[in-house]
């Protein structure tokens, strides 16, 4: 596969603060890379040095074959980028503001027209091409700088937060879009809404304070969850939770009250027939029972705040505010 | 250099898209002509010339200059739009330039617009036109000259009164530098050479001498490469406060 991105070693500070410390990673075409991280935690400031428009204090970044410090306008036509908030002129007209950025990308007439076109149509901004931006909604600004961001088709995107402010409808339209962008280009978006990496993302990247703290598909990531292989079972039955601590390679049993258990495996294993061969075996009345993939959240906190425990009385899955 | 032209035009028309550009140009029009027929005593002179139009230019453009380049850099910082201009494939150079180069022709344009003015002398009496023709010229690189110091503290805040205030003030320093009023502060300790060099950058004194219809090539030069000076001025000072 062909690298579009190359990040190796960046860093950088901001007087004594480590912003970014040493991060390294390459994106191929066809690949959409999530970066996920709680704010502040140096996704932004990666961008930013990707997209050229700050220097890194060390490493080197190379877009499209081309080192961002020495072949930048080369490496800066290669991409298109949604920067954090989606910043616009506020006082230009989509209209008027997709040109501009069609103009600055050196598209000919013929080619701004149809790309502008292209990118309305994708993120829907027919009915708004005339307001001023800084009359725009939340949700309609955010699209207008997709739609920058698009609109000469680039082989690498980085969008920064790109449903951010959306409402559930226009978040599920721009990860299709996002989808359907992906099998031909090299993407980079950043984002704290975990729901989001296991829908759209190919490979997903854990940052906490300028580090990168895991690295894998959002599959791998959710195995690294002590909820990975973990069963929660629903039975009708006197003294289950002593019965289920006591089958192998279990870890422990977290009651959730009305008759429901958490079966946490040791590490690595699978207690799946375990559990359901016991109740078979006991003639138990079994109400539900549900393997468990792993909580990308769980181990989102777990990485980024170092939080080890497991808490005594958990929440069901779904429940848990995302 | 296209896309400079590109940033040009979007700078231009966006003095358009907002009341900023009719509102500069009724206001500087109003101005010049008030400080004209009553300070300047346009009639009164009998004289066939624009010399009391243009002996106002210095002050007038000393806080009408600055409210126009204070928006060129901080507005791009603080609503964060400076990060879209800077990753489009534009070097940072057509961008200061563009940018630049757009509130300088909006000047021109207000300038223009004072038009009337030489036509009424121009009915009254029998002028030298190659004498407004220079006033105009050098009242052009003197309104460049202060663009070109604006733009460059511009880009040093994301406050645009600051801006404007910090602005005024080193505009100011540079309009009387000829004067005792700056000079004072340099005649105590300084060697004369070090006063003089001081002196000979005083907007006023190469205003002056332009609009007394002598175009000499150092006042033009002068003014050229203090134009030449901030904007480099504003080029570092972008690309080192960018991310702040």
């Amino acid at each position: 596969m062909e690298r579009m991105i190359e990040v190796e070693g960046l860093a950088r500070h901001f007087g004594p603060l480590v912003a970014v410390d040493d991060v390294s990673f390459s994106v191929s075409r066809g690949e959409v890379l999530g970066f996920l991280g709680p704010n502040g935690a140096g996704k932004s400031t990666t961008m930013k040095m990707i997209t050229g428009f700050l220097a890194p204090t060390r490493g080197r970044v190379a877009v499209a074959g081309n080192d961002i410090a020495r072949k930048a306008l080369a490496a800066k036509a290669a991409i298109g980028y949604l920067p954090e908030g989606a910043p616009a002129y506020g006082d230009m007209t989509p209209a008027s503001f997709l040109a501009f950025a069609a103009r600055a990308r050196g598209l000919g007439r013929a080619a701004a027209r149809a790309g502008i076109e292209r990118a309305v149509e994708q993120v829907e901004l027919q009915a708004v091409l005339e307001q001023p931006i800084e009359t725009l909604s939340k949700g309609y600004k955010r699209r207008v700088g997709l739609a920058q961001a698009i609109l000469h088709d680039p082989p690498v995107l980085i969008l920064d937060e790109p449903t951010d402010g959306l409402d559930p409808n226009q978040k599920h339209q721009v990860r299709n879009l996002i989808l359907g962008m992906a099998r031909d280009k090299a993407i980079i978006i950043s984002t704290h809404i975990l729901e989001e990496v296991g829908a759209v993302c190919s490979r997903a990247l854990i940052i906490a304070q300028g580090r990168i703290v895991a690295d894998g598909t959002p599959r791998e990531l959710e195995a690294m969850s002590r909820y990975h292989n973990a069963v929660q079972i629903r039975v009708a039955a006197e003294g289950a939770e002593a019965a289920l601590a006591g089958l192998p390679g279990v870890e422990r049993v977290v009651a959730l009250g009305e008759g429901a258990y958490q079966v946490f495996p040791t590490a690595g294993a699978s207690i799946t027939e375990a559990v359901a061969g016991h109740a078979r075996a006991q003639g138990w009345e079994v109400e539900q029972l549900v393997v468990e993939a792993g909580r990308l959240d769980e181990v989102f906190r777990r990485m980024t705040t170092g939080e080890q425990d497991v808490p005594e009385s958990l929440p069901a899955p779904g429940e848990e505010a995302a | 250099m296209s896309r400079m032209l590109t940033v040009f035009r979007r700078e231009l028309a966006s003095y358009f898209n907002t009341p900023l550009a009719y509102v500069f140009i009724i206001i500087f029009l109003f101005l010049t002509g008030i400080f004209t027929f009553y300070l300047g005593n346009f009639f009164g002179r009998g004289q066939a010339d624009l010399k009391p139009f243009f002996s106002f230019h210095p002050w007038l453009y000393l806080f009408l200059v600055p409210a126009i380049a204070m928006r060129l850099w901080a507005e791009e910082r603080k609503s964060g739009s400076i990060e879209l201009l800077l990753t489009l494939p534009i070097s940072l150079a057509d961008a200061v330039l563009g940018k630049f180069l757009a509130a300088w022709a909006f000047t021109a344009i207000a300038l223009a617009c004072t038009f009337p003015m030489w036509l009424t002398v121009a009915y009254l009496g029998d002028p030298d036109h190659g004498v407004i023709v220079a006033g105009y010229l050098g009242s052009l690189l003197m309104a460049g000259g202060y663009l070109a110091i604006g733009s460059a503290v511009s880009s040093l805040s994301k406050n645009q009164v600051i801006a404007f205030v910090i602005t005024v003030v080193v505009c100011f320093l540079f309009t009387v530098s000829g004067a005792p009023i700056v000079l004072d502060a340099f005649t105590a300790w300084a060697p004369q050479r070090v006063v003089d060099i001081v002196a000979s950058l005083s907007f006023l004194t190469h205003f002056e001498a332009i609009t007394n219809g002598v175009l000499d090539l150092r006042d033009i030069f002068y003014f050229v490469s203090m134009i030449g000076f901030w904007l480099f001025a504003n080029l570092v000072l972008v690309d080192a406060r960018k991310a702040a």
